[in-house]
């Protein structure tokens, strides 16, 4: 109990500004009208793609001999990409259909 | 390194923009080209700040995000967008594993003087996005018709306790870290056989739902990984994701009437032939007569479904409205909100065909206007119109709001046989007083439709 108690502490910050972005993300998303939903969705996809970040700074801090865990962030990093290159790329394939004419 | 954390929340804030513009039609494209600098801008600062512990390795991150880039590049632009739902489920699947190589790379660098916050949070991290990887699998598998459901009915009560075993293990973990220096694999190997469990059984027609559902758990595996790196654009981004990803699925849940839980444990095709007798006589009817009462009509709805999509009729629906429209019929197309095969995949498929959007009604709009309609035409479209919904308690649809084109004074279904639709549900429509069924292929169909309308004059 105490070890989660100083966890909240050491993490006050971070933690205030979770429930704050959680809360951002329902009002930036809450009135979107039905026919953006498969780009929306489509482009927060490839949003969640920076998870990536960590595969990189995985990557960056391994050791030249550490095979598993080059091999692994790098994969890591190769899937990271596909989510996100691939997803805003799709995802501005369809909006430009969306285009006025 | 000041500068470091200034890029970062330069990073966050493009991330925050895009998705806000990606929430409103005029700006959607800005706001994904928003996103993406912003990603960028993150990538590059992860690259190459000044890090403690900096070994190099530049050339594996830049050949990784090379192979990722051309592999992403090629599929966007490959796929026809019929099948956009299932690369987006694969993409957001690999998010999923992403996750996954990076937490289980951390949960063996724990000791007995780890925190147990941390440790918490890594495994589940890692345990997400499992879920998030084998699920968005699974459902890329039952989109592509690749996975047939599969369901038993102790498959509730088996995925209950896996997931309980999942968690339990992860309990145990946190607090022995070194008693079995396997236990991590073992959790990684029980999370990636609860997202092929979970998303299993779950029906055809709640695909959609199960998308955005995964979606958002990518979003919340990034954020947790971003809590063990403490690095603050992963931790807000994948919240931000996480949190729309679930209004999304909340939506969808409302537009179908049903509470997630409803579509996670329980889900159509379970008890589909419950309503399978007395279904009475169909009536065929031809491509002139259809044509004929069309040319005629003051207005005509489109009822699109998925399986306009298949046929690739869009373009020759879009050209019948053309001669429709200029013979002084009034042509308007109705959108359920989960036709298609993802939210709003029916918009995006009829964009494709140059329909102008703002002859794409809405279901509440639509429903108030098809009083007025003279023809309703449905094009591949089953579970959106299925009057059971409305009148049968015994079904398994009961209580979804759908478009109630029986107000209408005409029905016309085109339809390539009497097959049942991809929920396995039986329409009674067919076989209603108001209705004519018209056989064939629907961009045939729709090409013959619209050669009869323009012999007409």
């Amino acid at each position: 109990m105490l070890e989660i108690l100083d966890y909240l502490k050491d993490h006050v910050l971070m933690i205030n500004l979770l429930i704050i972005t959680i809360y951002l993300g329902f009002e930036v998303i809450s009135k979107v009208p039905t026919v953006l939903h498969t780009p929306l969705m489509s482009g927060s996809n490839a949003i969640s793609g920076i998870v990536i970040i960590g595969a990189i700074i995985l990557v960056r801090q391994a050791d030249a001999t550490d095979y598993l865990t080059l091999g692994l962030g790098a994969l890591g990093v190769v899937l990271g990409t596909i989510n996100v290159v691939g997803g805003h790329a799709v995802t501005n394939r369809m909006l430009e259909m969306f285009k006025k004419k | 390194m000041q500068y470091i954390e200034l890029l970062y929340i330069v990073s966050t804030v493009l991330l925050i923009i895009g998705l806000r513009k990606l929430s409103s039609p005029s700006t959607a494209r800005n706001g994904n080209v928003i996103a993406a600098l912003g990603m960028g801008s993150a990538i590059f600062v992860a690259i190459f700040s000044p890090m403690a512990n900096d070994q190099g390795n530049l050339l594996y991150i830049f050949g990784a995000i090379a192979i990722g880039s051309i592999i992403g590049l090629v599929y966007s632009k490959k796929v026809e967008m019929t099948g956009i739902p299932e690369l987006v489920s694969v993409f957001n699947g690999f998010g999923g594993a992403c996750a996954v190589s990076i937490s289980i790379l951390e949960a063996y660098k724990f000791d007995a003087a780890s925190s147990y916050g941390l440790m918490a949070t890594t495994y589940m991290a890692l345990f997400i996005g499992g879920v998030a990887f084998t699920g968005s699998l699974i459902a890329y598998g039952k989109l592509a018709g690749k996975v047939k459901d599969w369901r038993s009915g102790i498959s509730s009560y088996f995925n209950l306790a896996w997931l309980a075993l999942c968690l339990g293990l992860i309990v145990f973990q946190v607090a022995n870290p070194t008693a079995y220096a396997y236990l991590p694999l073992v959790i990684l190997v029980v999370s990636l056989i609860y997202g092929l469990t979970f998303v299993w059984p779950i029906g055809g027609a709640d695909m959609p739902v199960v998308i955005s559902l995964l979606n958002a758990l990518t979003g919340i595996a990034a954020a947790l990984a971003g809590m063990v790196y403490g690095n603050m654009v992963m931790l807000l981004g994948g919240v931000l994701v996480g949190s729309s990803g679930a209004i999304l699925t909340v939506l969808m849940c409302q537009a179908m009437n049903r509470s997630l839980i409803n579509v996670v444990v329980g889900g159509f095709g379970a008890s589909a032939s419950a309503a399978a007798t007395d279904q009475g006589d169909i009536k065929e009817t031809t491509a002139n007569d259809t044509a004929i009462m069309m040319r005629y009509a003051q207005n005509v709805m489109v009822i699109p479904g998925y399986g306009m999509a298949v046929a690739q009729a869009q373009k020759a629906c879009k050209e019948l409205d053309k001669s429709l429209t200029s013979r002084g019929v009034n042509v308007n197309y109705a959108i359920h909100p989960v036709a298609g095969r993802m939210p709003g995949h029916m918009n995006v498929l009829l964009a494709e065909a140059d329909v102008p959007y703002n002859k794409l009604i809405d279901l509440d709009d639509a429903n108030s206007m098809l009083t007025d309609t003279d023809v309703c035409l449905v094009v591949g479209a089953n579970d959106v119109v299925n009057p059971s919904a409305l009148d049968d308690p015994g079904s398994p649809i009961y209580g979804m709001p759908v478009l109630e084109i029986l107000n209408s004074k005409n029905v016309v279904v085109l339809k390539r046989g009497m097959s049942k639709g991809y929920s396995g549900i039986e329409n009674p429509l067919f076989f209603h007083d108001k209705t004519k069924m018209l056989f064939g292929d629907a961009k045939d169909t729709i090409e013959t439709l619209n050669n009869e309308v323009k012999v007409m004059d």
